[in-house]
């Protein structure tokens, strides 16, 4: 019998539909390649029994001739979504113990089409990383690892590395600079940060909340497309959630893209882009040129401002969106003589190096006498970008570039340590789409001399997943790379 | 950023910095400011600024008592409790 | 001239002072929360997620605290802005569960406007306001239940509240008094605050500074915080106004700083000084996206206006005929206003002032009753003037009327009837007892013709005993007079 846990989410559907194998076969795979790839440290919780309770539940779905998109399908959960009576932590220390009484929005409507959840997957503490180095549970390990252990980005690291080992068969994510399609691009996988607004972020815990989306990794083009049909929608309990109607995203994979323009930013072709990755490029264009796409040249003039104004904004949001995290309501607590002294003593105690490191930095881009010149600024060039984009949309239809400059690097790398700000740079292609809210995937586009895969993005108008999804089936049909390790 | 700069921060954000870190931290904050300082050569003059990307209007809730009567609830993860309260070291009003 | 002019060393100073006043929002449920605003509830009972700062949760606008802030500003004769922006003020503290307090900052909801009120003196003044903002209230922090603990209760978190700020216009106690008990008025009269301020649901900070008379620009203010009632705001500004010149005099110097009035002193003290002040670093709240109120909705508030204090008070005057200091004292509660309206309604509107004002107000003080527990009502109070007015009875048998009204609640018409109390009109009776009084009375009579005039009261008490009080006055007056002379 072939690996369950290889399976794509469509072909597990199908299996599943025809009574090949069960839905607690499938979720018990999953669960055995946990604790088999223990090793990974993907997963910061597991919840086995709930699952195959879950998998139970969606069997007699199935025997009823009731399934749903998802019903019987195995996926993990990002650490940042809050999951009902189940332990997250947004792995940090300061949340270690806390286990909230609600569901996020996002995923209630996945357990409402049937989804079975594995767990709780690892990433950078409250998202802010680009290594899963942050996490306070030490980083997720890359599947792709070979002698030396690999990154598996972050900050979805767990996400990423989770469906590219097979320990389930997606995974919810959240970008906020590029915290999806990074870790994709690093562990070989399909995901899409949609436009912002396009999913509801109740009740998934807030790093930049201007930023932040949610979205699905997965093996496939496809299988990002039903889940994401299955996450996305308005929810009048987020008033940046957008009222209109969610398309049935996988109707949206004929790889069709005949007659589309397909913009190439020239400011993307930087110094320190690598040249695998920017022949891979080239590449990638050619194929869409092969399907009758056409390829332009666009300009994103601002575009190398994206990261100095996004290291403004998302800690800006960061220093207050976190200060709720006091030891006060919840969370671990570390007495003191007094009540500052308690916030302090437990906010120092429960943050690590990089969580404080921005926490201090948007305190001070937001304080008397810097806001205007760094906060107020930062607002402004975002609308340039924000221009920038929708000027390039008029004369293409989506744009295409590398979604890092290399691929994934090793954990415990010195120069990323020691400053910070050369581990912010692996956000270069991808923060511009953030400040614009725009949707975007990243596919894998091939390996590099190394074996390790690299990852293209596509970038679409807001709203406009359908036809990012259509250039990327396009590609995917093109390139033949199956996602996963 | 000056030392006093450093602790002025550290505290508005309820953080402790050992005084054999501040040196070090001045030192890191300077070079992530003069990095973020590359935007104030972009031409901003009439900008609006960005807050949201959403065109939307707000939309506004009808006014419904639809929550609350949870304090279980809300009381579950506290760290200290006590009869019902929320529970911190003595607040000395200001 | 109303301002108060106070005698310094060597030159005379005037007070220079400006208010902020949060008014709680009156509406079922909080602001940014389902939650309920019932005051009194059990502890923590009226908390939801959102208002305990739980992580992943997200504010909801209320409609109806929108609408109220919009009714209070055009009770305010201000400008509506249709657009404006919630902001972030961020500072720490136990009864503030997200770290930051969801207000309104650079776009307030209602921009400039004024309120007239009117001074002992007879003069009227109109005191500038500079914006209305809406924003959330904070928890309790209870402090004297536990010795070395501070209790919360976050049933306060949450609730509406409308930050009123006026310009530094007020140059005495006594205008500071007059537009606290006019702004108290006019949201009672618009149902937007019950105007509280003993139980706090309606707050005051009072800014006080000096001048000497004729100096243009201002000086160092100082901020009193929380002076929780019309007393005790008039109290404040004098007391500080008065230090403030004894530290100029002493050729001292006023730096900026928080006081606090204490009530049992009548002194105030330094709380918090400028250099520890707060560095609240606002900026637009991510989580909300801009108000922005259409014609339609600002069009139809306007039309559900009622009619304010001041209309009242002018209709009261010019159609109605009363003086313009009983139409003050009635429209001063607007359900006093409408208890009298609804009195006069088709009886004689001066009257019936003069008895609302008169004997029904001692009745109320007498009997420490509120309006609505009133034996009378205002149907009743009404017909016992009309009782007067139709000459059924007269001044004195009314005093009777109302007496017996006050202990049986019932109509002054089946008192008069029940119990024979309708005057004499018939003149042929009155003449017969007025025949008697001076065939009993000869030398009285006599005395009169010789000039002895006032005995013509002497004559009326007679006549007015010998009918049981009740023959018509006038007519009595006018026999007697014909009779004797």
């Amino acid at each position: 019998m072939t690996d369950l846990t290889e399976l794509t989410i469509t072909e597990a559907r199908a299996g599943l539909d025809k009574r090949e194998f069960s839905a607690v076969e499938l979720t018990e795979a999953c669960l055995n390649k946990m604790s088999e790839k223990r090793s990974l440290n993907v997963y910061v919780c597991e919840t086995p029994d709930k699952a195959l309770a879950q998998a139970q539940a969606a069997q007699a779905q199935i025997d009823k001739g009731e399934a749903k998109d998802l019903t019987g399908i195995p996926l993990g959960i990002k650490d940042l979504f809050c999951t009902k009576g189940i332990n997250t932590t947004a792995c940090s220390n300061i949340l270690r113990n806390f286990v909230p009484p609600y569901e996020s929005s996002v995923t209630q409507k996945l357990l409402d089409a049937g989804a079975v959840f594995l767990g709780k997957l690892n990433m950078d503490e409250f998202a802010m990383g680009g290594s899963n180095e942050t996490s306070c549970f030490g980083a997720a390990i890359n599947p792709w690892s070979k002698d030396v252990p690999l990154t598996s980005g972050g900050s979805s690291g767990g996400s990423a590395a989770a469906v590219a080992a097979g320990m389930g068969l997606g995974a919810t994510g959240t970008d906020t600079g590029g915290s999806i399609r990074q870790p994709s691009a690093y562990c070989g996988v399909v995901g899409i940060k949609p436009t912002y607004g396009r999913c509801s972020r109740y009740g998934i815990m807030a790093f930049a909340s201007s930023l932040d989306q949610a979205g699905p990794i997965a093996k496939t083009v496809a299988d990002c497309a039903v889940m994401l049909k299955n996450m996305a929608g308005y929810d009048p309990k987020d008033a940046t959630s957008e009222n209109r109607e969610v398309p049935d995203f996988s109707k949206f994979l004929s790889g069709n893209v005949k007659g589309l323009r397909i913009g190439i930013p020239q400011e993307y072709k930087v110094d320190g882009l690598n040249a695998e990755i920017g022949a891979y490029w080239e590449k990638a264009a050619a194929m869409l040129k092969d399907r009758g796409a056409e390829i332009v040249d666009v300009s994103l003039p601002h575009s190398k401002y994206a990261l100095a104004a996004y290291y403004i904004i998302a800690p800006a949001e960061a220093s207050s969106n976190l200060a709720r995290y006091d030891g006060l309501r919840y969370g671990v607590r570390v007495e003191g003589k007094n009540l500052d002294e308690m916030y302090i003593n437990s906010r120092s105690n429960g943050f690590g190096k990089e969580v404080k490191r921005r926490i201090m930095m948007g305190t001070y881009v937001l304080s008397a006498g810097y806001y205007d010149a760094y906060f107020l600024k930062a607002q402004k060039v975002r609308r340039r970008i924000y221009n920038d984009f929708i000027k390039a949309f008029d004369s293409c239809d989506v744009i295409l570039t590398p979604t890092t400059t290399d691929a994934a690097f090793a954990l415990g790398d010195k120069k990323l340590q020691e400053n910070p700000i050369n581990m912010w740079l692996n956000d270069l292609f991808t923060v511009a789409v953030s400040l614009a809210g725009l949707p975007a995937i990243s596919l894998p586009i091939g390996l590099n001399s190394r074996g390790l895969p690299l990852g293209m993005q596509i970038i679409g108008r807001p709203f406009d997943e359908q036809r990012v999804f259509e250039v990327a089936s396009a590609l995917e049909k093109q390139v033949g790379f199956r996602g996963g390790k | 950023m000056d030392e006093q700069t450093v602790k002025r921060i550290a505290f508005l954000s309820r953080l402790k910095i050992d005084e054999d870190k501040i040196a070090a931290t001045q030192d890191e904050f300077k070079k992530i400011i003069d990095w973020i300082n590359l935007l104030q050569e972009v031409d901003t003059q009439g900008v609006e600024p960005m807050i949201s990307v959403n065109r939307n209007n707000l939309v506004l809730r009808k006014d419904e008592v639809t929550d609350g009567n949870a304090a279980d609830e809300v009381l579950a993860n506290a760290p200290m409790k006590e009869y019902g309260y929320f529970a911190v070291p003595k607040v000395v009003e200001q | 001239m109303s301002g108060m002019v106070l005698k310094g060393k060597d030159a005379d100073w005037e007070i220079i002072c400006g208010l902020e006043i949060h008014c709680q929002i009156i509406s079922k449920s909080k602001m940014f929360s389902g939650a309920s605003t019932h005051y009194g509830s059990e502890v923590n009972q009226n908390v939801s997620f959102v208002d305990a700062g739980m992580p992943g949760q997200l504010p909801t606008l209320n409609e109806q605290c929108v609408r109220q802030a919009i009714k209070t500003g055009l009770g305010l004769n201000a400008q509506i802005n249709k657009y404006s922006e919630f902001a972030r003020k961020n500072y720490f503290y136990a009864d503030l569960p997200q770290g930051y307090q969801i207000s309104q900052f650079k776009y307030p909801i209602v921009g400039e406007g004024y309120v007239k009120i009117e001074l002992e003196n007879g003069e009227n003044k109109n005191i500038g306001i500079e914006r209305l903002h809406i924003e959330q209230d904070a928890g309790k922090s209870i402090h004297d239940i536990s010795p070395s603990k501070t209790f919360i209760d976050l049933n306060r978190a949450g609730v509406g509240l409308m930050e009123i700020v006026t310009k530094p216009d007020f140059r005495s106690p006594e205008e500071a008094g007059a537009f606290l008990r006019k702004l108290r008025s006019i949201v009672r009269y618009l149902g937007t605050c019950d105007g509280n301020m003993d139980e706090g649901s309606m707050r005051c900070d009072v800014n006080v500074s000096v001048r000497k008379v004729g100096e243009q620009d201002f000086r160092t203010r100082n901020e009193m915080k929380n002076v929780n009632s019309v007393k005790f705001v008039m109290q404040a500004i004098e007391f500080e106004a008065r230090r403030q010149i004894e530290v100029y005099d002493a050729g001292g110097k006023i730096e900026q700083e928080t006081r606090q009035f204490d009530p049992s002193t009548g002194q105030t003290k330094v709380m918090r000084k400028k250099e520890f002040a707060h560095d609240y670093r606002y900026f637009p709240e991510p989580d909300l996206l801009p108000l922005v109120l259409s014609d339609e909705l600002i069009e139809q508030i306007k039309s559900e206006m009622v009619e304010l204090p001041d209309a009242k008070k002018e209709r009261f005057v010019t159609e109605l005929g009363l003086t313009a200091y009983d139409a003050g004292v009635i429209c001063e509660n607007k359900e006093m206003a409408d208890f009298f309206e609804e009195a006069a309604r088709g009886h004689d509107a001066k009257k019936t002032a003069n008895w609302l004002m008169g004997d029904f107000f001692a009745l109320l003080n007498e009997r420490k009753l509120e309006l609505s527990e009133s034996p009378i009502s205002a149907k009743n109070l009404g017909a016992l003037v009309e009782l007067i007015s139709q000459n059924v009875i007269n001044g004195k048998t009314a005093k009777e009327v109302f007496a017996i009204m006050a202990d049986t609640k019932e109509s002054p018409e089946k008192i008069v009837e029940e119990r024979g109390l309708r005057q004499v009109t018939d003149s042929s009776a009155i003449e017969k007892v007025i025949d008697e009084v001076i065939a009993a009375n000869p030398d009285n009579a006599a005395a009169y013709k010789a000039g002895k005039v006032n005995l013509m009261g002497w004559f009326v008490g007679q006549v007015m005993k010998a009918s049981a009080g009740k023959a018509n006055p006038a007519m009595v007056n006018e026999i007697l007079r014909r009779k004797l002379n």
